[in-house]
């Protein structure tokens, strides 16, 4: 039986755009002898639209609405890194107020990016039923969401100098019921899915990374802190007020896609707890600055209670300025380490816009990960690394 | 009430999508399948061949690598089928369709769409809204137009509120008010 199968010549197949689990079209090029898998090619590219050449073209806040369209599970990164980047060219600081508003928003969206990881990861290992349940989580934040930013998923919620509008009445009262809602629902998950014999065997020593080769490869994120290097952004850039909540780096070391799994559940509790924290410790004061110092700065030119502004409700944005420098800022995203670098050119249009998604530095690890798998583990292993096309494209 | 009633009806009573998204969109897309949007109460079960998909919802930008692909995984679903082109980027390429050098401006440059759904992305209650006005599309058809059903062709609504006016300029302007 063995001997007929040895001469059997190796097929390409190409798992194309479009195929039925949820990870957004990325095109895999794989070579399989019987079922295992002998190497594998991914084709990027079907969702490139032009977000850094478009960048050239657009001042920091005409740019905010296209930032969400990057990693769109998890919006509010996205938006930080983008505001981040002029800030810190610009030195221009935030209230205290609106660092602990982007802290609780940033940890939500946290939470959510993980939910949805973890459906579609589950879905493609068979199980369907997980899928159902994240998106009762899921749309209770959005509903947060929407009622501090106006839209369920693409807020413009993030400025340069703060956030855009201040948190309504009842939200934290809100927020604070859905930690404590949420925490034991992902206990939940953790009781049917864990501790499952089918999971384990689906899961466990499947995709392993070591800590040198997580390193070497540049990986950020889960994968890396799955593979035994405890590296979190948050504690090393010490960005926002994260140093002043008491909170641990989540961590693993056997390098599986057990343990990158492990390494995101464990992520969502801290989470809930950050956002408990922050949430008691939000203090009072304006939630953007750069308004109020141009109007202090215009105080004796423009007189905004006249006749012609006093009806106006929105507040238009300042514009900044960049100046000619250059300048790489880094958020930890929910997939890892995203990056922003901006050249400035003393006008209001960026010069350079260079994006650096977590999710293309993670993806380049999978053809060494897929060799001498079986065809079914190129989905766990796929899901595992926790990619989604809009910023691997961009 | 006619014979192509019972057909309309079977048709558009279990539309089942093809699970197709590019992009944004198709996570609100997903939020349909959750429970709290749950579309399998108007029939919908997505399915992932197109062979046995009769609706393709374009959830997502469309570039122009992408393009090729989209088009032939409508010619593969068997008609009768129908299309819903959900989002700004897939009528018009929408927030990219003034710079970006590689999204097609809308979908309907590649193949023919029934209902154009705004928004960016659209709320599930929208889609939703989509798929209704879909069915009622579908409860109009009749059995000789299927065999020639042109493309790009707008189907007003039969009961549209609009009354036809004729041109109102006469020509028959005051003379003082020309020569001002």
């Amino acid at each position: 039986m063995n001997s007929r199968f040895k001469h059997t010549d190796p097929i390409v197949v190409s798992m194309g755009p479009h195929h039925p689990s949820m990870h957004g079209v990325l095109r895999l090029v794989v070579v399989p002898q019987g079922e295992n898998v002998i190497d594998c090619k991914p084709i990027l590219g079907y969702l490139h639209r032009g977000m850094e050449k478009i960048a050239e073209n657009r001042t920091i806040v005409q740019y905010l609405p296209y930032v969400t369209r990057w990693d769109y599970l998890a919006t509010m990164f996205t938006e930080a890194v983008t505001v981040n980047a002029p800030e810190k060219l610009a030195n221009i600081q935030i209230p205290e107020r609106a660092s602990y508003i982007r802290i609780i928003m940033l940890e939500l969206s946290r939470v959510a990016s993980h939910l949805l990881w973890l459906g579609p990861f589950l879905a493609d290992i068979g199980a369907q039923t997980p899928f159902f349940y994240i998106f009762r989580e899921r749309e209770m934040i959005y509903d947060l969401f929407e009622a501090a930013t106006g839209m369920r998923m693409m807020h413009n919620y993030f400025r340069i100098g703060g956030v855009a509008a201040d948190l309504p009445y009842g939200w934290v009262d809100k927020c604070l019921d859905f930690c404590q809602y949420c925490l034991p629902k992902i206990y939940e998950y953790e009781r049917l899915i864990t501790r499952n014999p089918i999971f384990l065997k689906r899961v466990k020593g499947v995709g392993f990374i070591s800590r040198q080769e997580a390193i070497n490869w540049g990986l950020s994120g889960p994968c890396l802190r799955a593979s035994g290097v405890q590296w979190d952004l948050r504690k090393i850039d010490h960005y926002e007020c994260y140093d002043k909540i008491d909170w641990q780096i989540k961590w693993q070391t056997e390098g599986d896609s057990l343990a990158r799994y492990l390494v995101r559940i464990d992520e969502m509790k801290e989470s809930i707890n950050i956002i408990q924290q922050a949430l008691k410790l939000l203090p009072g004061g304006p939630y953007e600055n750069l308004e109020g110092r141009r109007i202090a700065q215009e105080k004796g030119r423009m007189n905004w209670n006249s006749f012609n502004y006093q009806f106006v409700g929105k507040k238009s944005s300042p514009t900044v300025k960049l100046p000619r420098q250059e300048h790489y800022v880094r958020v930890e995203a929910p997939k890892g380490e995203l990056g922003v670098f901006l050249i400035g050119d003393d006008s209001v249009f960026p010069w350079r816009f260079k994006i650096r998604p977590p999710g293309f530095a993670n993806l380049q690890i999978l053809p060494q990960l897929l060799k001498g798998m079986k065809l079914a583990d190129i989905m766990t292993i796929l899901g595992s690394i926790d990619i989604i096309m809009g910023e691997v494209d961009r | 009430s006619s014979s192509f009633d019972v057909s309309n009806w079977s048709r558009l009573a279990s539309l089942w999508p093809l699970l197709y998204g590019t992009s944004c969109c198709f996570i609100e897309f997903a939020s349909l399948i959750g429970s709290r949007f749950d579309f399998d109460r108007y029939g919908l079960v997505p399915r992932s061949s197109p062979r046995q998909a009769d609706l393709i919802v374009t959830a997502g930008t469309i570039t122009m690598k992408m393009a090729p692909s989209l088009v032939r995984l409508y010619e593969q679903m068997p008609e009768p089928k129908y299309v819903i082109a959900m989002g700004a980027c897939t009528i018009t390429g929408g927030m990219f369709s003034t710079d970006s050098y590689s999204t097609v401006r809308g979908v309907d440059k590649l193949i023919p769409v029934d209902i154009h759904l705004p928004g960016c992305p659209p709320k599930p209650e929208a889609i939703i809204d989509a798929v209704t006005k879909l069915r009622k599309k579908i409860a109009q058809e009749s059995f000789e137009e299927r065999t020639f059903r042109p493309t790009r062709t707008k189907y007003p609504n039969l009961s549209s509120p609009h009354r036809f006016v004729s041109i109102v300029n006469t020509k028959k302007y005051k003379k003082k008010l020309e020569t001002q």
